[in-house]
């Protein structure tokens, strides 16, 4: 046997988490940059946008959840509100988020398939029937038709007799991941851009208490990014987003205050908790040091996460509760400010109420038992966590530049640069699985042969939904006031070829007239056309 | 162009990767892509977002050997279906179709039924893919 100085423990092959940081075999105090880690609530946030952490108030449990039609989706949302769930995340189907109508032949074979169908506000009426609007917080995953969906949401609002200012709540509405990832874009990204805008603008005075945009790196995350490359995209975007703003005339201290994050949570445990704090960091250093921000309100870093996605297997899948309470763990610990657990059968089908509120059940048992959220950052000068903190931010930095270095992040994605940086990082990443390198318990280790595919019941969506969605879209259509809807889509189509006229006043008026999302995205590409995909590799 | 070896068993091929429907996830499509070029074939990327008359209209204009669909929406019968009669609307039925993506265990059978040359999903090891490919090609 050796002696037992750290240098000799170093193995001979360095251990590297997935991002590639080497991990030390022991982590010591004369790795640290910074000894001291200044308190949570002061900048630059390490530990934490609030100074009491949690106490004040926990985060948000937020399932994501929607399917079929209206009356459906109303009928899941009643469920989680009264098993506790303290916020709605309204799931679309696709021909809802690419801006197709339910009759498009493009969307029959799509309507009510990942989400709800959104076509008109008849459906909005009916999805939040017997929920009010001016108590509850919605989440949005909503970016091609963001601003459509958003306008219908006020609309219904309107509607219903709340204040508008009382609304609270998210849409995603962050287009340029999308071109990235998800692929629900529509228009080209600089009118994208455009629409974007709009609506952070138009919401900052009409529904100040209503997050316009959630910039997502959860898309690029679970399509095969490291958790560096999640975070440096995101901030790329988000740099986009902040000069597109302020271009238009946007206060960067007062919009700043209403951006939002969101991001996944794998397996890596300490990496992802490193990776939030670091990006919490970040952020508020680029706020003060590139845009001059002062008000720390402009500066903190606040975001929601999701645990599960593709770390979730198809094999043995009860393994997923587990991966999934470890996740949400790390989400606590690196300071989350809102949390959606996946079920354990969302690896391959729309969960199931017994999966869905064992998701719930899963943040409920870190929240109230586990005492996680007793004290602000938990990790805080754990000597791994603080060098982990330091060497993802600076690891996030060096993607950043290298993106700016190419032109930005629009430029980036306008050439399909990033899209093909993450399909051969995806490559890799899936390579490292078949290889065996990364482990997958159940999938590509520990597999039994005698498995079965299926757990428990199996989730149905009525066959019927689909048919009775183009009825009552063809029923709205009918009886509604064929003049108005067209005067409102011709100023909608007119403003839009005004440069640097806010969007959004024309979107709520297409929806008071029951204008559908199909109709709006229709005028909009007279103007616009349609984004052209580069499909090299 | 090199001959099909063991490196490269898809050398010679042309193969049409394609995104019928709606689906946005992309990444499923592109990485089998890039594993069936490094296998050899010439590999045409359709992008997001088309039609499967669109698709089946590719197949048959650019004379591709395989057609490779990838839906992870839930509506890969009708998709699927869909592709599988326009290409015989073509006179080009007998061209070998292979489907990946997020598909049911149960579903398999009745794609393979239609004539699916194989149902691939993401728990698949990738040379497997590329094996089950070039087996049907050969």
């Amino acid at each position: 046997m050796k002696t037992s100085d750290a240098k000799s423990a170093e193995p001979a092959t360095p251990m590297r988490t997935p991002s590639g940081i080497e991990v030390p075999v022991v982590a010591t105090r004369d790795m640290l940059k910074r000894p001291d880690v200044e308190p949570p609530g002061e900048y630059p946030f390490t530990r934490g946008i609030f100074p009491d952490g949690y106490r004040g108030r926990l985060w948000t449990m937020r399932q994501y959840s929607g399917f079929g039609s209206a009356e459906e989706s109303n009928r899941r949302y009643r469920f989680l509100l009264e098993q506790g769930q303290t916020g709605l995340s309204v799931a679309l189907d696709l021909p809802t988020q690419c801006g197709f109508d339910p009759v498009d032949p493009m969307a029959r074979p799509e309507v009510g398939k990942v989400g709800v169908s959104l076509s008109h506000l008849a459906e909005m009426e009916t999805l939040f029937d017997g929920i009010d609007l001016g108590a509850i917080s919605t989440s949005f995953t909503i970016n091609g038709t963001a601003a459509i969906i958003y306008a219908m949401y006020v609309a219904c609002a309107d509607r219903r007799g709340v204040p508008r200012a009382a609304l609270t709540g998210t849409i995603q509405n962050d287009i340029l991941k999308e071109y990235v990832a998800r692929g629900t874009w529509i228009f080209p990204v600089r009118p994208s851009m455009r629409l974007v805008a709009d609506t952070v603008l138009f919401a900052q005075d009409a529904t100040p208490r209503f997050n316009a945009i959630s910039i997502a790196g959860a898309h690029v995350r679970d399509a095969g990014s490291t958790a560096v490359e999640e975070i440096a995209y995101t901030l790329a975007d988000g740099l986009a987003y902040v000069d597109e703003l302020i271009r238009r005339g946007g206060d960067v201290a007062r919009f700043a205050q209403r951006l939002s994050f969101f991001f996944y949570v794998h397996m890596d445990f300490f990496e992802e908790v490193a990776k939030f704090r670091a990006a919490r960091r970040l952020w508020a250093r680029i706020m003060r040091e590139r845009y001059g921000v002062t008000d720390p309100r402009a500066q903190l870093f606040r975001f929601g996460v999701v645990c599960g996605g593709s770390s979730l297997t198809a094999a043995q899948p009860y393994n997923n509760v587990v991966r999934v309470a470890i996740e949400a763990m790390a989400a606590v610990a690196g300071g989350a400010q809102s949390i959606f657990t996946c079920a354990f059968d969302e690896a391959f089908q729309i969960p199931t109420e017994f999966a869905a509120e064992l998701a719930l059940r899963t943040q409920q048992i870190i929240a109230h038992e586990s005492g996680i959220a007793r004290t602000v950052d938990p990790l805080g000068g754990s000597y791994y966590v603080e060098h982990l903190t330091d060497r993802m931010e600076e690891e996030i930095l060096a993607v950043m530049d290298e993106i700016d270095r190419y032109g930005g992040a629009v430029r980036a994605i306008e050439d399909g640069w990033l899209q093909s940086r993450l399909a051969h990082r995806a490559l890799e990443r899936k390579r490292k699985i078949d290889t065996g390198d990364t482990v997958v318990v159940g999938q590509n280790r520990f597999q039994r042969a005698d498995e079965a595919e299926a757990v428990g019941e199996a989730f149905r969506l009525d066959p019927d939904a689909s048919r009775r969605i183009a009825a009552q879209y063809e029923a709205v259509r009918a009886r509604r006031d064929a003049g108005a809807v067209a005067r409102a889509l011709d100023r909608l189509e007119a403003a839009a070829g005004r440069d640097g006229e806010n969007l959004v006043p024309h979107l709520i008026d297409c929806c008071h007239a029951y204008a559908t999302v199909g109709e709006m995205v229709g005028r909009l590409r007279v103007r616009w056309g349609d984004f052209r995909e580069p499909v090299g590799l | 162009m090199s001959a099909a070896g063991a490196d490269r068993p898809l050398a010679g091929k042309r193969i049409l990767v394609a995104k019928p429907g709606l689906d946005g996830h992309d990444i499923g499509a592109k990485i089998v892509a890039l594993a069936l070029r490094d296998a050899g074939a010439e590999v045409l990327y359709t992008g997001l977002r088309k039609s499967p008359a669109a698709i089946a209209r590719a197949a048959v204009d650019e004379d591709v050997d395989a057609v490779g669909l990838s839906v992870l929406s839930g509506s890969h019968k009708e998709l699927v279906g869909e592709t599988l009669e326009s290409l015989r609307a073509l006179g080009a039925g007998e061209l070998p179709v292979f489907v990946g993506g997020t598909i049911p265990a149960e579903d398999h059978g009745e794609l393979r039924g239609w004539g699916v040359r194989g149902v691939f999903t993401s728990s698949m090891r990738l040379e497997d893919v590329v094996a089950a490919v070039a087996k049907a090609l050969a």
